[in-house]
């Protein structure tokens, strides 16, 4: 089961973290766990609208025997020069916490980032039972 | 199957069924399921009868097909027997033999009674393809059952040990016992929340007198439970830092930062005092006051 | 576009956040209060999150704003009935709130203001000289 949502909007924000919540239910995890993955999946969604310029992300309920959810986002924006310094949190380009890829690598189960400087950037996400 | 084959079965069980019935039990005794103590004779033989019979409709509706529709109650019943089996603390031989041991008593009964009507040895074969399947079956279920025991005793277990005391109105006490491995400290964690959510509870002392070491991984767990609380509207005391705890502590720069007490008592006194509240002596009345 | 109501509770006010706030309306809200606190000269600002489910660093950076922006305003910031699974969440996210106090419920949080709940609704009535309210 799967699903692609386009983040152009702070509405689309919204709609990518309700769709995270029904898949994270979907799939068993307890609270807490559904709470962190839709928070990092808000963070990284939040990313891809305001540093990529806009994008996608793809929601797939992982198959069994590992119950969970996967978000890949991608965008075609500037990239990320230096993707160890943006993972440390307090790093803004913006008017951001800048906890948003730290924060978001903290509260998954898997984190993956590529990055192409003046292509885009594209981070996967999952939680797992 | 051939017709004939499944006839043989299905034709041996409908007449001899007392019979196979009898040597299955004989075999049973002879192996000293009924000296086990842990089954009554009686219910033993009743599960026998009781799987004979299933088997012999099973058989007549669906020849040796385990897993086809017609097999449906004798897997049921197999299941039923093996996850009762596998809790009340059988060993996993013990209930395989009951399925295993019906093997021979169905050869002898089509040996004896073939009378030359089908090629025995491919109805042996089959019989015996059919019993080690439900033996498999029987094998599945109860290991699944014994995994699920021992989840839910791991799960008990890590209740227990966590249990949230109310010590006085508002006061919450988490007395930890152990080592504070990550599991257990998520289970620990969100316990404490909820308490503090559903008590209204301002205060909760950390008590970790029973958790014998405390490296930094630990440490980082106690924060981060004082961090939530804090979030939440609560503070947050730890009390039973024992000397050498104290020392591991320094020695690994984790710094607590928040209020620590030695013992669980004079937590308690300064969560009363955070509260505006404190224990007095209750005065004995002066002697010499009149009667009432 | 709608804008989340700000009770007047004598000198405090109350903001009830009860929906998944897209960012547009987190700005607003900001802007709303902001200006309120100055019009309305309130001394506290309470604000009830016990119906979120996630709070991400965009509402967290709102939360640390507004009691921010408070604060130069002399005014106290509440954040009450955070659940316990955001909390974990925001531990676990980095993000520590240091700018904001918080209360179990807005009971509480008002008794933190330093406010009773039983204010005078309004002052400006009473102007004979009484040192009331």
């Amino acid at each position: 089961m799967a699903e692609t949502l386009q983040i152009r909007s702070s509405d689309d924000v919204v709609r990518v973290r309700q769709r995270a919540r029904a898949f994270a239910v979907e799939a068993g995890l307890t609270l807490v766990d559904q709470t962190k993955i839709v928070t990092a999946a808000s963070e990284l969604a939040r990313n891809t609208l305001d540093y990529g310029g806009g994008g996608t992300v793809e929601i797939e309920a992982l198959p069994a025997p590992q119950r969970g959810v996967r978000l890949t986002f991608a965008d075609q924006g500037p990239g990320i020069a230096d993707i160890e310094v943006a993972l440390r949190d307090g790093y803004t380009t913006g008017h951001g916490l800048g906890l948003g890829l730290g924060g978001a690598k903290r509260l998954s189960s898997e984190f993956h980032i590529e990055s192409w400087p003046g292509h885009g950037t594209r981070v996967r996400i999952a939680r797992w039972r | 199957m051939a017709t004939t084959e499944r006839g043989a079965l299905e034709s041996v069980l409908a007449a001899h069924e007392q019979e196979v019935y009898q040597d299955w039990i004989g075999q049973l005794r002879a192996d000293g399921a009924f000296t086990s103590g842990r089954i009554s004779e009686g219910e033993l033989t009743g599960e026998c009868a009781r799987f004979l019979h299933l088997l012999r409709e099973a058989v007549a509706n669906g020849g040796v097909d385990v897993s086809g529709p017609a097999f449906a109650p004798v897997r049921d019943l197999l299941a039923d027997v093996s996850r009762a089996r596998a809790v009340q603390g059988y060993s996993p031989r013990e209930t395989a033999t009951l399925v295993f041991s019906l093997k021979q008593p169905l050869f002898q009964a089509l040996a004896r009674h073939s009378e030359g009507r089908f090629d025995p040895f491919k109805a042996s074969w089959d019989i015996g393809a059919m019993i080690d399947r439900l033996g498999l079956h029987t094998m599945e279920v109860f290991q699944s059952s014994r995994e699920q025991l021992i989840r839910r005793q791991q799960e008990e277990i890590s209740e227990l040990s966590t249990p949230v005391i109310k010590l006085w109105q508002g006061v919450l006490a988490l007395p930890l016992i152990g080592t504070l491995d990550s599991q257990r400290t998520q289970v620990v964690m969100e316990n404490l929340l909820e308490s503090i959510v559903q008590q209204g509870a301002e205060m909760a002392i950390i008590d970790i007198t029973g958790v014998p070491t405390v490296d930094t991984l630990t440490a980082q767990h106690l924060l981060k439970t004082v961090a939530a609380a804090r979030l939440m509207g609560a503070d947050c005391i730890i009390s039973g830092i024992r000397p050498q705890i104290a020392q591991t502590m320094v020695h690994l720069g984790v710094e607590l930062s928040v209020v620590s007490k030695a013992s669980l008592a004079d937590a308690f006194a300064l969560a009363l005092a955070k509260q505006g509240r404190t224990v007095t002596k209750i005065r004995a009345p002066a002697t010499g006051s009149a009667a009432v | 576009m709608d804008r989340i109501p700000i009770l007047k509770l004598g000198k405090a006010l109350l903001v009830t956040i009860q929906v998944d706030m897209h960012d547009r309306l987190a700005t607003a809200l900001e802007e709303d209060l902001t200006a309120k606190i100055v019009s309305v000269g309130a001394r506290g600002v309470l604000i009830d999150i016990s119906a979120l489910e996630i709070v991400d660093s965009f509402i967290g950076r709102m939360l640390d704003n507004i009691a921010a922006v408070s604060r130069v305003l002399d005014a106290r910031t509440v954040v009450v009935g955070m659940r316990p699974a955001v909390a974990i969440t925001l531990v676990e996210l980095g993000l520590s709130l240091t700018g904001v106090q918080t209360a179990l419920d807005v009971e509480r949080g008002i008794r933190l203001i330093g406010l009773s709940p039983f204010e005078p609704l309004s002052d400006s009535e009473d102007d004979d000289g009484d040192s009331g309210g």
